[in-house]
């Protein structure tokens, strides 16, 4: 992933965000001096930053698909469990664990609780959100009775660090010929979620399927993100991080930066490249390249960094 | 998971015969084929008290669930290679798609 160009970060640092900025590095914090847009990068090995106190750091994990048993990838509980132990062994210890979803493969319970004992390993807090593999049959019940806390908490909200952290959930109820989906219930929530916030903190939002429409013909977006975003409209700094397509894409978008995440399972591919959006088959040897974890860093004085790490890396 | 799908075949091929009183719908059922995330075909037009059976043949589980609150057409979850069977005995227009890869769509036309 390509580092933002220096001469556009400083033309679209207005006086307010810099005040915004400020104001952060004043508390201890800074998200982003970059207009609010934290910088990715795409790193292998040591290449992490140390985060000194006040710094936060913390991990993204996604589409484990605990049950898939096909070519492309026949043993995914290895795979997740190599990821759990690269978090492990990460030089900065997270504060907390995401997963954006697809943590079974077909919501069936023994994928739910084999998922949760490898991720368990991890021994820190993890904040869920479903994918569509996650809510077959039963509309999510029992993925939010064993990942949430309870069969109705399906969206949440939560503090760290000064930043405000938004679970999203646009697999429920999908209509015929949509995309993924929020809602009216989650809509007005969110907006109630967010009424009355002090427009320079940063938000982190996080959910399963892209709040960005990366590929129409595949269904890679999510009908009524619009409206969720521009709720999100006065914040200076807005980061977005999904799952769902296997694979790192990003956007960077007026206030909003969105990061789509690799698999632990396996790969997809890339937007018309294939006849379908399906399981990548990649040769064994290769298969640990194209899958892996995330980190989200920053420290107090630079920007916020995304980083990409493959489980062979 | 497979035993399920075969006694869900065998009911509805029973139901077909009972309501349509013809054997033959029983016995060829009308397949759509779910293959590259498409239904194919995508539109079809059968009798009534036919047995249309949806077969997966991609390497991602689908769900076929009808559009209308009140449809018969509910199926679990196909991974590959499971098939779902439903008699439609009632004449209209039925609409469908993956409640999972929702901008999968079909329509079968009961005369």
């Amino acid at each position: 992933m390509n580092e933002r160009d220096p001469k556009i970060e400083s033309a679209t640092l207005s006086r307010r965000r810099l005040l915004e900025c400020s104001a952060w590095a004043g508390a201890g914090l800074v998200w982003s001096l970059s207009g609010g847009i934290p910088r990715a990068m795409q790193l292998a090995g040591d290449a992490m930053a140390e985060v000194p106190a006040g710094g936060l750091s913390f991990v993204q994990i996604s589409d484990s698909h605990i049950g898939f048993n096909k070519e492309a990838n026949p043993d995914p509980t290895g795979t997740l469990t190599a990821a759990i132990a690269k978090v492990r062994s990460l030089a900065v210890a997270p504060a907390f664990m995401l997963h954006t979803g697809d943590v079974s493969h077909l919501s069936k319970p023994e994928e739910f609780d084999t998922a949760r004992q490898i991720i368990g390993g991890y021994g820190g807090d993890v904040h869920y959100t479903p994918g569509e593999h996650d809510v077959i049959g039963d509309n999510g019940a029992s993925f939010f009775s064993r990942f949430n806390g309870s069969p109705n908490r399906k969206w949440y909200s939560f503090d760290s660090h000064g930043a405000h952290f938004i679970a999203l959930v646009n697999v429920l109820d999908l209509q015929a010929g949509g995309f993924g989906r929020l809602g009216t219930e989650q809509l007005e929530w969110l907006e109630r979620d967010l009424r009355g916030r002090s427009a320079s903190t940063p938000l982190v939002i996080f959910t399963h399927m892209p709040l960005w429409t990366v590929s129409a013909d595949w269904g890679w977006g999510t009908d009524d993100a619009t409206q969720a975003l521009g709720y999100t409209r006065k914040f200076g700094s807005v980061t977005v991080l999904n799952g769902h397509i296997h694979q790192v894409r990003q956007k960077v978008e007026g206030h909003v930066a969105f990061y789509t995440a690799m698999s632990t399972a396996f790969p997809q591919p890339a937007p018309g490249t294939a006849l379908n959006p399906g399981p990548m088959k990649v040769p064994a040897e290769k298969l640990r390249s194209v899958l892996g974890i995330r980190t989200v860093s920053w420290s107090p004085g630079s920007a916020a960094a995304v980083t990409d790490r493959s489980l062979d890396g | 998971m497979k035993a399920i799908f075969m006694h869900c075949v065998v009911l509805a091929g029973c139901l077909a015969a009972s309501v349509s009183g013809s054997a033959s719908n029983a016995a060829d059922p009308v397949n759509i084929r779910i293959g590259n995330f498409a239904f194919a075909p995508d539109v079809i037009t059968v009798a009534a008290g036919t047995t249309v059976q949806w077969v997966n043949e991609d390497d991602a589980p689908h769900v076929v669930i009808g559009v209308d609150n009140d449809t018969p057409i509910k199926s679990p979850a196909l991974d590959t290679a499971d098939k779902y069977a439903v008699v439609l005995a009632k004449p209209g227009t039925y609409k469908y798609f993956c409640s999972i890869h929702p901008h999968m769509v079909g329509t079968i036309v009961v005369k």
